[in-house]
């Protein structure tokens, strides 16, 4: 039962097949249920190889071209002059965002905009206050942990990853507590694909999303009209750059922040398990020596990459890697493949929990547009893997997880796991 | 070669001899130097790199470029003294340079 959760080598094989043999301009990675079954790798692999710079006519998300290696994409990411990551021109994923429902948001504005919203909500992650939070997460997740059921199946996603990311969330707004689940009801369905079955349609969506700015809108007139305090609502409301938000704006930077501070924790936690129940050996390492979590945490990030892509559009006619876009383009940057790129990483498709620079990986994004939370992330995940290392030498996952249809969150809805006990 | 001396917040010093062309940012990591991260390998794309200059270096450092200063934008602590390190490469000039750590990257 040891290999119960691994995929079917099969199915890999035949994906494998198909990826090396169909015409390259027939390729299309932004396809959501190749995520499902995570099939998706072999179609990278010949885009790194054939095609590095790939343009795809025809998407159900329009035409796109794929950044696939990790230069390339460093290249991109790092030109925010000519490739423009706003709202109005589409956003940040190759689903272009609704023309009826743009949602501007800090990661979807280029500069000077960006710059002063970001920084109106960077200070929560910054140094002196992450050692504050330091506290809180371990108490909480000691808490969680504590209260694991041993030796009877139960969901990782839902007990673990869910429960501790929203608590965070709630924490870093001041959000009603009992509600707190709410959070990640509105993040799942910010990034839900209408055109997927037992999914609300988009107008339901849109309803949906609207009720999460009326809550929240709540939440802002209490907070601008008392002291400032240290929450993300406080910060908001009471900074010059953000003060005076449109509702919409208002709803934007609320779902970026209610993704970026969930979905993406979230997934990593879930994926850290799996990855050690997939490579024994490294499992073992990390029992012998707990100081690896250090590298251990990095190393999760890259292999999981819980946001596939980040998409931008071209301000002007450029070249990239040969290739000539034009303005208005879609570009999208595959930060899952650029991580398993062997001329960039070592051996990237092993899991190896001491590299010598784990940190060197896509899943934060590089340049202006860097994720703001990202030591958050890691402290979170450092001290997920501390608890559970006191706690368990093991924790075996059960069943292959299910896995989310989208090729831009990479993620698991459901994973079934056992602590020996 | 040349060598540097990075000072990390709490006042250790760590002097380290470089090879000329390598970045400053480089030789920290290679001489294993806490205090400074360089995520990104040197693409001014991080800011993990983040230093303070001594006032009489400044000069021969020279000032950050426009992307230098689009991501010191989101550093933490930035001072007009700041700098990339990944943006210095160590030459004859500079050698003796001494730069100074913030308390942590992010």
């Amino acid at each position: 039962m040891a290999t119960a959760f691994k995929q079917s080598d099969d199915l890999m094989a035949a994906a494998r097949e198909e990826a090396f043999s169909i015409p390259i301009d027939q390729i299309d990675v932004s396809d959501g249920t190749r995520f499902v079954n995570n099939t998706f790798w072999p179609f990278f692999e010949r885009l790194r190889r054939d095609a590095p710079i790939h343009y795809c006519a025809d998407s159900k998300f329009g035409p796109y071209w794929s950044v696939t290696r990790y230069k390339d994409i460093m290249a991109v990411d790092t030109n925010h002059a000519i490739f423009s990551s706003d709202a109005h021109l589409g956003g940040i994923a190759v689903a272009d965002m609704d023309d009826d429902f743009i949602l501007p948001m800090f990661i979807a504005m280029d500069p000077p905009k960006h710059d002063v919203q970001r920084k109106a909500v960077s200070p929560i992650v910054a140094p002196a206050n992450l050692a504050v939070l330091e506290v809180l997460i371990r108490e909480r997740a000691q808490k969680i942990f504590d209260n694991l059921p041993i030796n009877e199946p139960f969901d990782w996603v839902d007990r673990v990853s869910i429960e501790l990311t929203t608590q965070m969330l709630a924490t870093l707004f001041d959000f009603p507590w009992e509600d707190r689940r709410k959070l990640t009801y509105w993040s799942d369905m910010a990034t839900a694909d209408p055109e997927l079955p037992n999914t609300p349609s988009r107008e339901e969506i849109q309803g949906i999303l609207l009720e999460c700015l009326q809550y929240f809108t709540n939440l802002w007139n209490e907070r601008v009209n008392s002291e400032p305090k240290g929450d993300l609502i406080s910060m908001m409301a009471h900074n010059p750059a953000t003060r005076d938000m449109a509702p919409m704006e208002y709803l934007g930077n609320l779902i970026l922040l209610i993704v970026g501070g969930n979905d993406t924790t979230r997934n990593s936690i879930t994926g850290g398990l799996l990855f050690l129940n997939e490579n024994p050996d490294q499992y073992e390492k990390l029992r012998n020596n707990h100081a690896l979590v250090d590298t251990l945490v990095p190393e999760i990030v890259r292999y999981q990459t819980p946001l596939a892509h980040m998409r931008r559009t071209a301000l002007q006619d450029t070249i990239l890697g040969g290739q000539h876009i034009k303005k208005g383009d879609k570009v999208v940057m595959w930060y899952v493949s650029g991580n398993r790129d062997e001329t960039e990483i070592e051996n990237p498709n092993a899991f190896i929990i001491d590299r010598a620079r784990p940190r060197q990986h896509l899943s934060f994004g590089f340049g202006i547009h860097r994720c703001v939370g990202n030591r958050l992330a890691e402290m979170q995940l450092k001290i997920v893997w501390e608890e559970i290392l006191k706690r368990w030498p093991k924790i075996e996952v059960l069943e292959a997880p299910v896995r989310v249809a989208s090729s831009f969150v990479k993620g698991y809805e459901k994973m079934m796991v056992r602590i020996p006990g | 070669m040349s060598h540097v001396t990075f000072i990390e917040a709490n006042g250790t010093e760590h002097k380290v001899d470089v090879e000329n062309g390598i970045s400053v940012m480089e030789a920290a990591i290679s001489n294993s130097v806490p205090g400074i991260d360089g995520d990104c390998g040197g693409n001014c794309a991080c800011a993990t790199c983040h230093v303070y200059i001594d006032a009489k270096w400044q000069a021969l450092t020279g000032s950050q470029s426009d992307m230098e200063h689009d991501m010191l934008e989101f550093a933490e602590g930035v001072e007009p003294n700041s700098r990339l390190a990944c943006q210095i490469h160590m030459s004859d000039d500079l050698d003796g340079l001494v730069v100074r750590m913030p308390a942590s990257q992010h």
